[in-house]
C-alpha cells in the first residue's frame, strides 16, 4: 500500500485536467455540423431561424455581452466597497455576520434570484424604474423605447446581484494579504485612514482585486436560469437595455431539448462551444493575476 | 490640500463603503422577504405530499420533485464526494512538501478550470456523454452532471483543510515508524475528519441550487421516479417550469418549493461551518 497509494491518487488526480479535454474535445466535435455548414460566420450571423435551418449566434453573443457588462459595472465597485468595510472599517461584532450574509447572499440558488426577478424585481422596473429612465434618459439610446420590465436590464441587475459576493470574496482576501507595516507606515507619514486605503492597500491588492473582478464576469458569462427567466428570450440586437434579448446560456437552456433537426442540436452545441471558450480565458486571466498576487506575497 | 478637506474626503469615502455594504444586502432581504412570504403562504401538507397536478389544474403537490432533488444529491455525493476527497489528498499530501509531486500543479489547474466552466456546459457534455448513448434523459445523468459540478469545490476546500495538519504531526508519525500510507490514514486524514466532512457539505450546498445542467440531463418528471434510469423531477427545475408558466396556483407551488430549497441550502450550509468550527477547536 505504501508504494501503491502515490499511483492511485496520482491516476485519480488526473481524471481532472482529462475531464477538461474530454469536454472541449466533445463540444468540438458536436459542433462539427454547425462549423462545416456556417463556419466562422456563425459568431457574426445574425439571424436565428430553425424553420430554414439558418443559424447565427451574434444576437446571443450581444445579448451575454450587454448583461455581463451592465452586471459587472454595478457589480465590481459595490464589491470592492464591501470589501473594504469588510476588511478595513467593520467593527469585529459586525464583520462575522456581514460576511455571513453575503455568504448567503451567493448561496442563493440561481433559480430563486429568478422567481423574485420575474414577479418583484420586472413588474416593478415596468411600473416605476423604466418610465422614469425613459422620461428622464430618452436623449440616451441606453434609454429609449417601451418599459417591457424584462430585458437586458432586468437580468444585468439580477446578475450583478448574483456575481456581487464573487467579488467581496476576492478582493477581501486581496486587501487582508497586505502587509500591516505597509498601513501602520503611511500613517505614520500622516495619511487619513482613506488616503491610507486609496494609496497603500488598494494598489498592493490591486491583481488580486482585478482577478475577482475577473471571476465574477466568468459567472456572469455562463450564468444561465436566472438570465433565461428575466432577459425576455428575444433573439434580438438592440442599442437599448430596456429591450429584450437572449443569452448564450438561455438559447441552450430554452431550446436544446427542443432542437428538432440535427443542424439545429448542432448549432446550439456551437454556443456552448463559444461559451466555454469565452469562460475558460476570462477565468485563465483571472487565475493568472490571483497567481502573480500569491507571488508578491510569498516575495514580501 | 487642507486638513479639513481630507478629512471630509476620508468621512464621505468610509461613509460610502458602507453604504455599499447596505446596497447588497438590501436585494438579500428583500428575496429572502418574498421567498418567505409567497413560500409560507404557498406551502401546505399536499405540495410536500402529492404529485403534480395536470397544467391548468389547481391542486397537487411536489412531493416527487422534493424525492427526486435528494436521490440527485445522493447519487452525485456517491460518485463526487470519494473522487473530489482523493484529489484533494493528491494535490496536498504529493503536491507540496517533501513529496513534490510536478502533475499536482496540472490538476490543481485542471480543478480551477473546471469550476469556471459554466454549469449548463457541464450539462451539454453530460448530455453527449451519457444521454445520447443510453437514448434517453436519466436521474443518473443528472447525478454526473452534478457531481462534475462538485468535484472542484470538494478537491480544492479538502486541499486547503490538509494543508491545515500540522507538518509535526506527519514527522512525528515518521519518526516513530510508521509507513507513509499509516501516516496518511491514521494521522492526517484523522486529524483533517471534521474539516473534510465540511468539504464535502460544501460541495452539497453549491450543487443544491442547480438547475441548468438538469435541464439537459435529468429533465422533468410528473411521477414517482426510483429508477435511475428515467427522467426525474427535481425543484430546481419544477420551481424554473412553474415560475414560467401562466397559472397562478403553480407561482404559489414555486415559491413554497423555493423556501424548502432554500432551508435546505441554509441547513447544509450551517453543518459545514459548525463541523469547520469543530474542527478549529480541536
Amino acid at each position: 500500500m505504501d508504494r501503491l497509494y502515490p499511483w492511485i491518487l496520482r491516476t485519480l488526480g488526473l481524471v481532472v485536467p482529462a475531464l477538461v479535454v474530454a469536454l472541449g474535445w466533445q463540444l468540438y466535435q458536436g459542433a462539427a455540423a454547425a462549423r462545416h455548414a456556417f463556419g466562422w460566420g456563425f459568431v457574426v450571423g445574425s439571424s436565428w431561424d430553425p424553420v430554414f435551418n439558418h443559424f447565427g449566434a451574434w444576437p446571443f453573443i450581444f445579448g451575454t455581452l450587454v448583461t455581463t457588462a451592465v452586471a459587472i459595472v454595478l457589480a465590481a465597485p459595490l464589491g470592492i466597497g464591501v470589501a473594504i468595510f469588510l476588511a478595513e472599517l467593520a467593527p469585529n461584532w459586525l464583520r462575522g455576520p456581514v460576511g455571513y450574509l453575503v455568504e448567503l447572499l451567493a448561496a442563493v440558488p440561481s433559480v430563486v434570484f429568478g422567481l423574485w426577478g420575474l414577479f418583484v424585481l420586472a413588474p416593478w422596473m415596468r411600473t416605476d424604474l423604466e418610465p422614469w429612465l425613459i422620461a428622464h434618459g430618452h436623449n440616451f439610446p441606453l434609454f429609449r423605447g417601451a418599459p417591457y420590465g424584462l430585458g437586458f436590464l432586468a437580468a444585468g441587475l439580477v446578475l450583478a446581484i448574483m456575481v456581487t459576493p464573487f467579488v467581496v470574496g476576492m478582493a477581501r482576501e486581496a486587501i487582508i494579504a497586505v502587509p500591516r507595516v505597509q498601513r501602520e507606515a503611511a500613517y505614520a507619514l500622516g495619511a487619513t485612514r482613506w488616503e491610507t486605503i486609496w494609496q497603500v492597500v488598494l494598489p498592493g491588492a490591486r491583481s488580486g482585486i482585478a482577478g475577482g473582478v475577473l471571476l465574477g464576469m466568468g459567472r456572469a458569462l455562463g450564468e444561465t436560469i436566472a438570465v433565461t427567466m428575466l432577459i425576455g428570450n428575444t433573439p434580438a440586437v438592440s442599442a437599448s437595455l430596456l429591450a429584450p434579448g437572449y443569452t448564450l446560456a438561455s438559447v441552450i437552456a430554452n431550446e436544446f431539448t427542443e432542437a428538432t433537426t440535427a443542424l439545429y442540436t448542432s448549432a446550439l452545441v456551437e454556443i456552448g462551444l463559444v461559451l466555454f471558450a469565452s469562460t475558460l480565458v476570462v477565468n485563465l486571466i483571472a487565475r493568472l493575476m490571483i497567481a502573480r498576487l500569491a507571488a508578491a506575497g510569498a516575495a514580501a | 490640500m487642507n486638513l479639513r478637506l481630507r478629512n471630509s474626503a476620508n468621512w464621505i469615502m468610509l461613509t460610502l463603503t458602507a453604504v455599499c455594504t447596505v446596497a447588497v444586502l438590501i436585494p438579500l432581504f428583500l428575496i429572502l422577504y418574498y421567498v418567505i412570504r409567497q413560500g409560507a403562504a404557498g406551502l401546505n401538507w399536499a405540495l410536500l405530499t402529492r404529485l403534480p397536478a395536470p397544467p391548468g389544474e389547481s391542486g397537487g403537490g411536489m412531493a416527487n420533485a422534493i424525492v427526486g432533488t435528494l436521490e440527485l444529491l445522493a447519487m452525485a455525493i456517491v460518485l463526487g464526494v470519494p473522487l473530489g476527497l482523493a484529489i484533494g489528498v493528491y494535490t496536498a499530501e504529493l503536491g507540496n512538501g517533501c513529496g513534490i509531486d510536478k502533475l499536482a500543479g496540472v490538476v490543481r489547474f485542471g480543478a480551477d478550470v473546471l469550476t469556471g466552466i459554466p454549469t449548463i456546459v457541464t450539462g451539454l457534455f453530460v448530455y453527449g456523454l451519457v444521454v445520447v448513448p443510453m437514448h434517453r434523459f436519466s436521474g443518473i445523468a443528472g447525478a454526473i452532471a452534478l457531481a462534475l459540478i462538485m468535484l472542484p469545490v470538494v478537491s480544492r476546500a479538502s486541499e486547503e483543510v490538509l494543508r491545515m495538519v500540522p507538518h509535526a504531526y506527519r514527522e512525528a508519525a515518521l519518526a516513530l515508524g510508521a509507513s507513509r500510507w499509516r501516516v496518511l490514514r491514521d494521522i492526517v486524514l484523522r486529524s483533517a475528519k471534521p474539516g473534510l466532512i465540511s468539504a464535502a457539505l460544501l460541495g452539497v450546498a453549491r450543487i443544491a441550487g442547480e438547475t441548468a445542467p438538469l435541464l439537459l440531463t435529468a429533465l422533468n418528471s410528473s411521477q414517482w421516479t426510483l429508477r435511475p434510469d428515467q427522467p426525474m423531477a427535481s425543484l430546481t427545475v419544477g420551481i424554473f417550469n412553474y415560475a414560467v408558466a401562466p397559472y397562478d396556483d403553480w407561482h404559489r407551488q414555486a415559491a413554497a418549493a423555493a423556501l424548502t430549497l432554500i432551508a435546505m441550502i441554509v441547513l447544509l450550509s450551517l453543518l459545514a461551518r459548525a463541523w469547520g468550527r469543530i474542527g478549529e477547536v480541536r
